[in-house]
């Protein structure tokens, strides 16, 4: 029995803009669509992967989404590391999988954060006024810090060490978004250049409102099961090659080092797993909450060398045609990101390597590298993924 | 000891907790003094206050800090809802790297948010949240 963990089938709910959806229903279709790829019947689902609390009022943990599909599980996770939570998952259901937890498992997310919460993730603030908090917060809330701030921190120490310049993370911003032109679905389509991103508005200096991802709905699940079961299923099998996950903190101020992440330690051991390195890898998908996410993964996981990065990415290596095209459905920057992007990642990987991309499609894309952070930069988890078996 | 200052108007940003593990952190600072947590075990320092030393899980005690660090990296805030801290648009947030070591957020005031640079050194100074909550805040060390 062959129990090389691949995914088999995936499914996206109606994004950016969905107010006809609210969180749970998001869940829903996403399933639907799923299975209906995977080609297999909701009873054949003996795992329950997910993660909730991305959309207001809703209540989608793990146990309870679990109970409203009602999926008969003999496995569930539902590991929290915030944006890179579903990466974690595939590390944990590729070993389920292959110890025989279980067979054929399903991983969902779901947010109606646009059009029930409106965009105050970024910059809202999340306490009401003279509110008492408790925990490890109570050291930073006082200060007003946004979450875009704690990424601008990031920037502003890369900057400062290694000559960084707002033009070079622009790139990384104009490269998604000539992908997200050729993505109908995508939020913002119009094209755009490194004077529009530099001279955007200043939100947390030294990045830009068009440093910052979009704010929507949407959601995503993922059907993963046995290359054996694959055989008899409709879709080419994506095969988890490697995947691994590491934490440097949580909250931003316990930040060791701001100016590389968690994946240097998560992205040899994946890589290792896979028996590969960065130069086997034909694309990218960073979880792009912010232009500076992008190069501290790129350089964090050993794709260029500490610090060079940014000269690298003005180069436009990351863009289409590059030697590694950089989120091709339009990335968090440019398409979706509602709450949690970590499944997009994996859903536009195995669309890539089933050779299903149409316009965006890399040529030839044996092997992709999908790299989730959670928090604030603080938990990274990698995941390459393959169109060979391994 | 350092200033403290108590506001006139009633404090409308989040408020810290005190606990069993704390109280004498936010304490501290009504009486303009910082403290960090020193491992007598084995000489490790940190911040923010833990029940346990997170190098060797011994039982930390309390350093009084000379209250002088660094910038070590910042932003400047110039979009925030909450509006206790919109009404201060806009403004610093920083990490400090304090010269006993660890590093502590904090907002850097008393200057033009744009002259603010990494290493510029700044020493710290306190408001009143409440009774028993003394916040530190940073400000330029003044030239000499």
């Amino acid at each position: 029995m062959d129990r090389t963990p691949v995914i088999v089938g995936t499914g996206l709910s109606d994004y950016p803009v969905a107010p006809h959806l609210d969180g749970v229903q998001h869940h829903v279709q996403a399933t639907q669509r799923a299975l209906a790829d995977a080609g297999i019947d909701k009873s054949t689902l003996d795992g329950y992967v997910g993660v909730g609390g991305s959309g207001g009022m809703m209540i989608d943990d793990a146990v309870t989404m679990a109970e409203y599909l009602r999926i008969d599980h003999r496995y569930i996770d539902g590991t929290m590391t915030g944006g890179s939570s579903f990466e974690f998952h595939v590390q944990h259901l590729a070993a389920a999988i292959r110890e025989g937890l279980c067979d054929t498992a399903i991983v969902t997310y779901g947010s109606d954060q646009l059009s029930r919460m409106g965009r105050q993730l970024g910059t809202g603030g999340f306490q009401r006024p003279g509110q008492r908090v408790a925990g490890p917060i109570q050291y930073e809330a006082p200060y007003g810090n946004s979450l875009v701030g704690a990424y601008a921190m990031h920037a502003a120490r890369h900057m400062h060490e290694f000559g960084t310049t707002s033009e070079q993370l622009a790139e990384i911003a104009v490269g998604v978004r000539e992908y997200a032109m050729l993505n109908p679905h995508a939020m913002y389509r119009d094209p755009m250049t490194v004077d529009d991103v530099v001279s955007s508005r200043m939100i947390a200096d030294p990045l830009h409102k068009l440093d910052c991802c979009a704010i929507t709905d949407g959601g995503g699940a993922i059907i993963m099961t046995t290359a054996e079961r694959a055989r008899d299923l409709p879709q080419p099998p994506v095969y988890v090659l490697g995947a691994a996950g590491a934490q440097t903190h949580w909250n931003v101020s316990q930040q060791v080092d701001f100016t590389t992440s968690a994946g240097a330690k998560a992205g040899p051991v994946a890589f290792a797993r896979a028996g590969l390195t960065p130069d086997d890898v034909d694309m990218l998908m960073f979880y792009d909450s912010f232009t500076i996410t992008c190069l501290i993964l790129l350089e964090s996981l050993g794709f260029v060398p500490r610090g060079e990065g940014g000269p690298f990415i003005a180069e436009g290596h990351l863009k289409r045609g590059g030697r590694w095209p950089l989120n091709t459905d339009g990335g968090g920057l440019s398409s979706s990101h509602p709450g949690m992007r970590g499944i997009f990642l994996l859903i536009e990987a195995a669309r890539q390597l089933r050779g299903q991309a149409g316009e965006a499609q890399v040529p030839d894309c044996q092997v992709a590298l999908c790299a989730g952070s959670g928090g604030w930069l603080s938990c990274i988890g990698v995941a390459i993924l393959g169109a060979e078996h391994p | 000891m350092s200033d403290v200052t108590t506001p006139t108007e009633e404090w409308t940003k989040p408020l810290p907790t005190p606990d069993d593990v704390n109280r004498d952190y936010w304490q501290a600072g009504t009486e303009g003094r910082l403290l960090i947590q020193a491992c007598p075990h084995c000489g490790h320092r940190q911040f923010y206050p833990r029940a346990l030393c997170t190098s060797c899980a011994g039982e930390p005690e309390w350093l009084e800090c000379t209250g002088r660090g660094t910038v070590h990296t910042f932003t400047i805030v110039r979009q925030m809802g909450m509006r206790a801290f919109r009404n201060e648009l806009p403004y610093v947030v920083a990490m400090i790297e304090l010269d006993e070591g660890p590093l502590i957020m904090g907002n850097v005031t008393d200057c033009d948010p744009e002259s603010v640079r990494i290493g510029l050194p700044v020493e710290v100074h306190f408001i009143n949240a409440a009774d028993d909550v003394g916040v530190p805040m940073w400000r330029p060390v003044p030239a000499r």
